[in-house]
C-alpha cells in the first residue's frame, strides 16, 4: 500500500506537512514484510476506525475552552467522525491533552491513559502540553507530557486555533490508517 | 480623615504609614484581636477580607491582609504582621473572622511555609504533602532532583493537622477528615462537571451531602513565582492565562496596577477601547458559563446556543487583537493597536443580535420546569456569608452583597457610562444563574453608549524602554467576570517585582461550594458548581 492511498476528505495528501515522516514510516515496515491479504482487510478496518476517534473530555486549562469550541457549532468535530465526547476513559480512544500538566496531575494523567483500552492515542495539544510553555521554567510544571505518557501528535499553538486541532486530529487518523502495519512487522520479527 | 483617626485609636499597637492606602503594621501576638476590634467597631467594619498574600522580604516571613467593607465600600485598610522565625513559622490564624481566610492560609502555609494557629484544617492547599521546601520562599532550592516527577498513584492522606493555642503554648494534633463509617464518593480531579481539574471528596449519607473536601492544585502553575524573575511586560503574557474566560480584564487590572505605581497617564481612547474589550469578554464569558450550567444539567442545546453567539465576540477580538481567547492585547500605557476599522459596526450589529437572543434563552431554558425546580431554593448563600467568604461577582450579587468594584471604585472609562448594578435578594442557584444573563444586558447596554462616544486620539502613552516601578506595595482591583480580581505588586525599584500576587475570584467561589451544598442532594453538587461558574485555573495559578 503506498502512503498516498491515506485518503482525508478535502485534503489530498501533498497538502499535509509531514508526509516524508509517514513515508519513512512505510518503508521500515516494508521490510519486515507485510501480508497483501491482510493489507487489503487493514485498510477497511482502519477506515472504520479512523472516522470514529472518540476523546476523552479531559481539559486542563486555555485549551480546553478551543477545544469546546471545536466540539460546538462552528467547527463541529463530529464532520470528522470525533464524534461525541467520552467522560470515562474507559469508552475513549484519544485523550487530547489540552493544557498544562503538573507534578500532581502527571500521575492522574498516567492513571488515565492506562484505564484507556488499546488502541489509545494522545495528542498534546497546545505548548504547554508539548515544553511547558510559557511556564517552562516553573517549579511545578512537567515540561514534555511524554515522560508521562507516549504522544502521537503535538499541535502547536496557545492555544492552537480550532482549524489547527482539527488539522492535528486528521493526522493522527492518517497515522492509525497506517497502523496494522506497524503490528504486523512486529509479528515477523 | 476621621476614619483614619478611628483606625488609630482601635490600633494601639501599629505601626500607621500611608502609602497607595492606609498601612498598619501589627505585631503578630496583637494580631487576630486587633483585627478582630475593626471587624466589629461599628465605624471601621471592616468585614471583607479582599486578599491575603504571604510574603518573605528576605529576613522575615509575613503576611499582607487587605480588608475593605461593604458599609463603606471605598475604605481599604492594609494590615502586614511578620514574625522573624523561619524554621517553623506560626502566625494567629483569622479564619475564625474570615471564612475566606481559611483556603488563603492553607495557601499561605503550602506556599511559604507559615504555620497558623487555631486553624481548623493546616493542610497544603496546591502541593502535595511530600512536597520538600516552600516555593514561594527566596531561598527555595529550585533543583528538579528534590522534587521529582512521580507517575506513580498515591493515595490523599485521610488526616489533617493542626495547631491549637492553648494555656501550655501551641499544641500540634491529628484530626481525621473523615469517620471510618462514612461513605465518601470521589468526585474529579477528571470529572466533566467540576469545570476543570478539581477534586472533591464527597461524603455522603443516602443522597445527602454531608460534607465536602475540597483537593486542588492540579493545574497549579506557580505563575507567581514566575512572575517574580520576569520584567513587567513579560508578566503580562501570565495574566491572560489564570481565568482565561477573562483574559482582557485580568490584563487591565496588572497593566492598571503598573500604571499607578508609574503614575503613567493612559490616553481616554484606550481607556475607552479597554473598557469596551472588558465589557466584551464579560458577555463571552458569561454565555460559556451559562452554556456550561446548563449543559451539566442537560441541556445540550443551550451549550450549542451559546458557545455559537460566543463565536461573533472572538471573530471581533480576532479581527483586532490577532487572538481569539489569548488576546494578549492590553500593554502598560493603553493598548496594544487600534481598533479594526469593522469593530465599530460589528460591535453595533451585535447589541440587537444578543438582546434578540436573550429572549430565546429565556424561552429555552429559564421558563423550564425542570430546570427551575433544579435551581430554586438550592444551595443557599446568605448576605454576612457572601461577605464573609469574600464572594463577589455575580456569585455575591446575587446575596445582595454589594460588591461591583466598577461601582465602588470606578476604572478606566466606567465614571463616564450609566449602568445599573445588577443585585438580587435571594442567594440561590436560580438568582446566580439568572443575574449573568441580566448582566449580559447592562454590558450591552455599556457597549452602546460607549461606541456612539469614543473619543479619537492615541492608544498608548509612552513609556521607557526598561520599565522599573518605585519601592513600595501597589494594589489595583478590577471587576472581572467571576468576581474582584486584584493585583498586588510589592517592588524594590527594580525591573523585576519583589513579589506579585493575584487576587483570583475563583479562589473564593470554589471555598463556597463545601457551604453551599451541605444538606442539599449530590446531583445539586453540579447544578451549584455550575451557578458558581469558578475557573480551576484561576484557583491554582
Amino acid at each position: 500500500m503506498e502512503v498516498k492511498n491515506i485518503y482525508i476528505k478535502g485534503i489530498k495528501h501533498e497538502e499535509f506537512n509531514d508526509n516524508e515522516y509517514l513515508e519513512n514510516m512505510v518503508q521500515e515496515l516494508r521490510a519486515g514484510g507485510v501480508d497483501i491479504m491482510t493489507g487489503a482487510l487493514d485498510d477497511l478496518i482502519n477506515w472504520g476506525r479512523s472516522n470514529s476517534v472518540w476523546p476523552l473530555t479531559f481539559a486542563t486549562s486555555c485549551c480546553g475552552i478551543e477545544f469546546m469550541s471545536v466540539g460546538a457549532a462552528r467547527h463541529d468535530f463530529a464532520r470528522f467522525g470525533f464524534e461525541v465526547t467520552r467522560s470515562s476513559p474507559r469508552q475513549a480512544d484519544v485523550i487530547i491533552v489540552a493544557g498544562t500538566i503538573v507534578h500532581k496531575m502527571a500521575p492522574i494523567l498516567k492513571r488515565l491513559y492506562d484505564q484507556m483500552a488499546e488502541p489509545k492515542y494522545i495528542i498534546a495539544m497546545g505548548s504547554c502540553a508539548i515544553s511547558g510553555g510559557p511556564f517552562c521554567n516553573s517549579y511545578h510544571v512537567v515540561n514534555d507530557i511524554n515522560e508521562v505518557v507516549p504522544v502521537d501528535v503535538y499541535i502547536p499553538g496557545c492555544p492552537p486555533r480550532p482549524e489547527a486541532l482539527l488539522y492535528g486530529m486528521m493526522q493522527l487518523q492518517r497515522k492509525i490508517k497506517l497502523e496494522n502495519f506497524l503490528r504486523k512487522a512486529k509479528e515477523k520479527k | 480623615m476621621e476614619i483614619k483617626d478611628k483606625i488609630i485609636s482601635l490600633l494601639p499597637d501599629a505601626v500607621i504609614t500611608e502609602g497607595q492606602y492606609l498601612t498598619a503594621t501589627i505585631p503578630s501576638d496583637k494580631l487576630h484581636e486587633s483585627v478582630k476590634r475593626l471587624r466589629y467597631d461599628e465605624e471601621t467594619w471592616f468585614d471583607y477580607l479582599m486578599s491575603l498574600t504571604g510574603y518573605d522580604d528576605g529576613a522575615n516571613l509575613g503576611v499582607v491582609y487587605y480588608l475593605s467593607s461593604s458599609r463603606f465600600p471605598q475604605n481599604v485598610l492594609v494590615v502586614k504582621t511578620f514574625t522573624s522565625e523561619r524554621e517553623d513559622a506560626q502566625l494567629f490564624s483569622i479564619s475564625d473572622i474570615y471564612e475566606t481566610a481559611n483556603l488563603n492560609e492553607r495557601e499561605v502555609f503550602g506556599l511559604m511555609g507559615i504555620r497558623f494557629i487555631n486553624h481548623p484544617d493546616m493542610r497544603k492547599l496546591f502541593l502535595r504533602n511530600e512536597w520538600v521546601g516552600f516555593p514561594l520562599r527566596k531561598d527555595y532550592n529550585a533543583d528538579p532532583a528534590i522534587n521529582p516527577i512521580n507517575i506513580e498513584s498515591n493515595p490523599e492522606s485521610d488526616v489533617l493537622t493542626k495547631l491549637t493555642f492553648t494555656h501550655e503554648g501551641v499544641v500540634e494534633s491529628e484530626e481525621k477528615i473523615f469517620e471510618d463509617d462514612e461513605y465518601v464518593v470521589n468526585i474529579g480531579p477528571q470529572h466533566p462537571a467540576t469545570h476543570g481539574v478539581l477534586h472533591f471528596r464527597v461524603s455522603l449519607n443516602g443522597e445527602i451531602v454531608k460534607k465536602i473536601d475540597l483537593n486542588c492544585g492540579y493545574i497549579h502553575r506557580g505563575i507567581e513565582k514566575l512572575a517574580e524573575s520576569m520584567t513587567y511586560p513579560q508578566i503580562l503574557h501570565m495574566t491572560d492565562r489564570l481565568d482565561y474566560l477573562s483574559a482582557h480584564i485580568n490584563r487591565h487590572a496588572l497593566c492598571m496596577c503598573i500604571e499607578n505605581a508609574l503614575q503613567l497617564e493612559v490616553p481616554p481612547r484606550a481607556q475607552y477601547i479597554r473598557t469596551m474589550m472588558d465589557e466584551l469578554t464579560r458577555v463571552a464569558s458569561h454565555l460559556l458559563g451559562w452554556a456550561c450550567m446548563c449543559m451539566d444539567m442537560g441541556a445540550l442545546t443551550a451549550f450549542i446556543y451559546g458557545m455559537r453567539d460566543r463565536e461573533i465576540i472572538l471573530d471581533m477580538f480576532e479581527e483586532t487583537c490577532g487572538g481569539r481567547l489569548i488576546t494578549n492585547y492590553n500593554v502598560i500605557g493603553g493598548v496594544m493597536a487600534d481598533l479594526h476599522p469593522n469593530f465599530l459596526q460589528r460591535v453595533r450589529d451585535f447589541i440587537p443580535y444578543m438582546r434578540k437572543m436573550l429572549k430565546e434563552y429565556h424561552q429555552v431554558f429559564t421558563g423550564n420546569v425542570i430546570a427551575r425546580e433544579r435551581m430554586l431554593g438550592i444551595g443557599l448563600l446568605s448576605k454576612e456569608e457572601a461577605i464573609s467568604y469574600g464572594v463577589t461577582g455575580p456569585s455575591g450579587r446575587a446575596s445582595g452583597f454589594r460588591c461591583d468594584v466598577r461601582k465602588v471604585a470606578p476604572y478606566a472609562a466606567y465614571d463616564k457610562v450609566k449602568f445599573n448594578e445588577v443585585v438580587r435578594e435571594e442567594g440561590d442557584t436560580y438568582a446566580r444563574y439568572v443575574i449573568r444573563l441580566d448582566e449580559i444586558v447592562e454590558s450591552l447596554n455599556i457597549l452602546e453608549q460607549l461606541i456612539e462616544t469614543i473619543p479619537d486620539g492615541e492608544i498608548a502613552a509612552k513609556t521607557k524602554a526598561i520599565i522599573r516601578l518605585p519601592e513600595g506595595d501597589f494594589y489595583s482591583r478590577v471587576e472581572a467576570a467571576r468576581g474582584e480580581f486584584g493585583v498586588y505588586i510589592s517592588s524594590k525599584g527594580d525591573k523585576t517585582p519583589y513579589r506579585v500576587k493575584f487576587r483570583s475570584p475563583s479562589m473564593t467561589l470554589v471555598g463556597v461550594v463545601d457551604k453551599l451544598t451541605r444538606g442539599e442532594k449530590i446531583a445539586d453538587l453540579i447544578a451549584i458548581g455550575g451557578s458558581l461558574d469558578y475557573v480551576v485555573p484561576d484557583i491554582d495559578r
